[in-house]
């Protein structure tokens, strides 16, 4: 008779998912943006993407090699952090600031954090940060879209903040027509990943809704007090690297709260700090950092909103 | 890398194991990879390899010329108020310093700010006069103190090259990279001292945990 009663230990409950599932849908939902992007910036898209890809599964490799791990490049989050990495980086930077870029994304924010599952920050945003604290001029010089390199010109962020800027036009900000980071511009190809994501069920809504909403209401209120300096509601959630932060930069697995209460802080916490620095900063864009910041509390979040154990 | 060796094999007369004196403030136990003091001049000044360097020597010279003062008369000081006798024996050779440098070379003692006077509260040097040379003779003191500033001296004179080297493509001013090469403004700013002291201790703790095996 076959034995019907075993005893194993927890978790006995199982789901279908597994990390080449979930890079799976993220790397389909990144998709839009990608294409958005190459659309755009044309070939200098094209190169970056393909670039950063390539670097950052081999150095995934070089260092998985060299510190006796199992060699999981073929998972697909290598290609992630690679697809993100070249998403937020400027269209015209040049190739080997890429690679050096993916070489901290994977190697010291990564692997030498004890690879994918055990890093405190997320890859790809250290890896901007890197190149943002080491090559500033590279990394804050944007091109406008279909030029290739002919044309600067800042973002609308920049625009808003250093020249007093409001005259926004907010289809081509919708569509994409603008100057930023490659994978940034176009608000529509983010949202459509983002609703796929969710519909798949593979980020939270806690987090991307949590942080929009945070950001929505400072910059409605900011607004309404001096309309003639600060950009409205509208604008603050499509310009800049918000939607691509809230949707797949913030809700990352590893780097975020895993109650519910920690991710509501962990969202609202990086709309604070977003629009902290986008009004009163030096830097016209607060993503990024704000995302990191948030990153260094989340061990906290989780200890703090651990869920009391029923009974006690 | 092996000090240790080397140094167990020639035992001197005048202090049977003044080489493993002077041994261990170079490895086994570095003042900034093991004791873990003296971050601040580690960190702030070691922008290129020329100030790591002055830096070291200066708080060699204080750390040895107080052990020498301090274990002469370690007898005569009274343990109530043993910190504050050694606190003004090394603030009298750090005004030294700061003055020598100031008078000789007045562009690195600009450079290095208000890190030459801070040497008087740098925690190596009280930390040897309180751990070592208030219980040792002599001369054993003097090796020990030549010992720690040198180990403290090489990290930052290496810290410094690699961050000069990344941050300007130099070392000690002397072109190494190509005009091409774009400094990394990171390595010149504080957090590439963290970065690169990161990985330096990471890199010496590997070598340490290779060498127990």
């Amino acid at each position: 008779m076959e034995n019907n009663f075993y005893i194993s230990q927890g978790p006995h409950q199982f789901t279908n998912t597994s990390v080449q599932k979930m890079m799976k849908d993220v790397i389909i939902a990144l998709a839009p943006a990608i294409f958005a992007s190459i659309y755009f910036f044309r070939i200098r898209a094209v190169i970056l993407f393909a670039v950063s890809i390539v670097s950052c599964m081999a150095f995934e490799a070089i260092f998985q090699l060299f510190m006796k791990r199992k060699i999981t490049i073929l998972d697909g989050s290598a290609v992630v952090t690679g697809m993100l990495l070249a998403m937020i980086m400027p269209p015209s930077l040049p190739i080997w600031t890429c690679i050096v870029g993916s070489l901290v994304a994977i190697g010291l924010a990564k692997q030498l954090f004890g690879g994918l599952g055990a890093n405190i920050f997320n890859p790809a945003l250290l890896g901007r940060a890197f190149l943002m604290a080491a090559f500033p001029t590279y990394m804050t010089r944007w091109n406008m879209p279909f030029t290739l390199d002919a044309v600067t010109g800042a973002t609308p962020l920049g625009l808003v903040k250093f020249t007093q800027n409001l005259n926004i036009n907010y289809q081509e900000l919708f569509i994409g027509r603008v100057s930023g980071s490659l994978g940034e511009t176009s608000a529509l190809a983010l949202i459509i990943g983002g609703i796929y994501l969710l519909i798949k069920k593979t980020i939270d809504w806690c987090i991307p809704l949590a942080y929009i909403a945070t950001v929505f209401v400072i910059s409605s209120v900011t607004n309404m007090i001096a309309p003639d300096t600060y950009a409205g509601a509208v604008f603050h959630v499509l310009a800049g690297g918000l939607l691509i932060g809230a949707i797949f930069m913030a809700t990352d697995p590893v780097t975020s709260p895993v109650t519910k209460t920690g991710r509501w802080v962990f969202g609202i916490g990086c709309g604070l700090i977003t629009m902290i620095i986008r009004l009163w900063g030096g830097l016209p864009e607060g993503v990024m950092y704000s995302i990191l910041l948030m990153n260094a509390v989340t061990p906290l979040l989780n200890r703090l909103t651990r869920p009391r154990r029923y009974g006690t | 890398m092996s000090y240790d060796k080397n140094c167990a094999e020639k035992p001197k007369r005048l202090c049977a194991n003044c080489g493993r004196e002077f041994c261990k403030g170079l490895w086994r136990e570095n003042p900034i990879f093991i004791q873990v003091l003296g971050m601040c001049p580690a960190l702030a000044v070691t922008t290129k390899a020329l100030f790591g360097f002055s830096m070291g020597m200066a708080t060699t010279f204080v750390l040895v010329c107080s052990s020498l003062v301090i274990s002469s008369i370690r007898k005569l000081i009274p343990p109530q108020v043993r910190i504050a006798t050694f606190t003004v024996i090394i603030a009298t050779f750090v005004t030294c310093a700061d003055y020598f440098l100031k008078a000789n070379f007045y562009t690195i003692s600009k450079e290095l700010g208000p890190y030459v006077p801070l040497i008087v509260v740098n925690c190596i040097i009280l930390g040897r006069q309180e751990v070592f040379t208030s219980k040792h003779g002599v001369f054993n003191s003097f090796i020990d103190a030549l010992g720690m500033g040198v180990g403290f001296s090489a990290v930052l004179v290496l810290l410094g090259s690699i961050r000069e080297l990344f941050g300007f493509g130099t070392i000690f001013y002397y072109q190494i990279l190509g005009e091409g090469f774009e400094h990394w403004v990171v390595m010149a700013l504080p957090a590439g001292a963290f970065i690169t002291l990161g990985f330096l201790v990471g890199i010496f703790n590997w070598i340490n945990n290779k060498r127990k095996k």
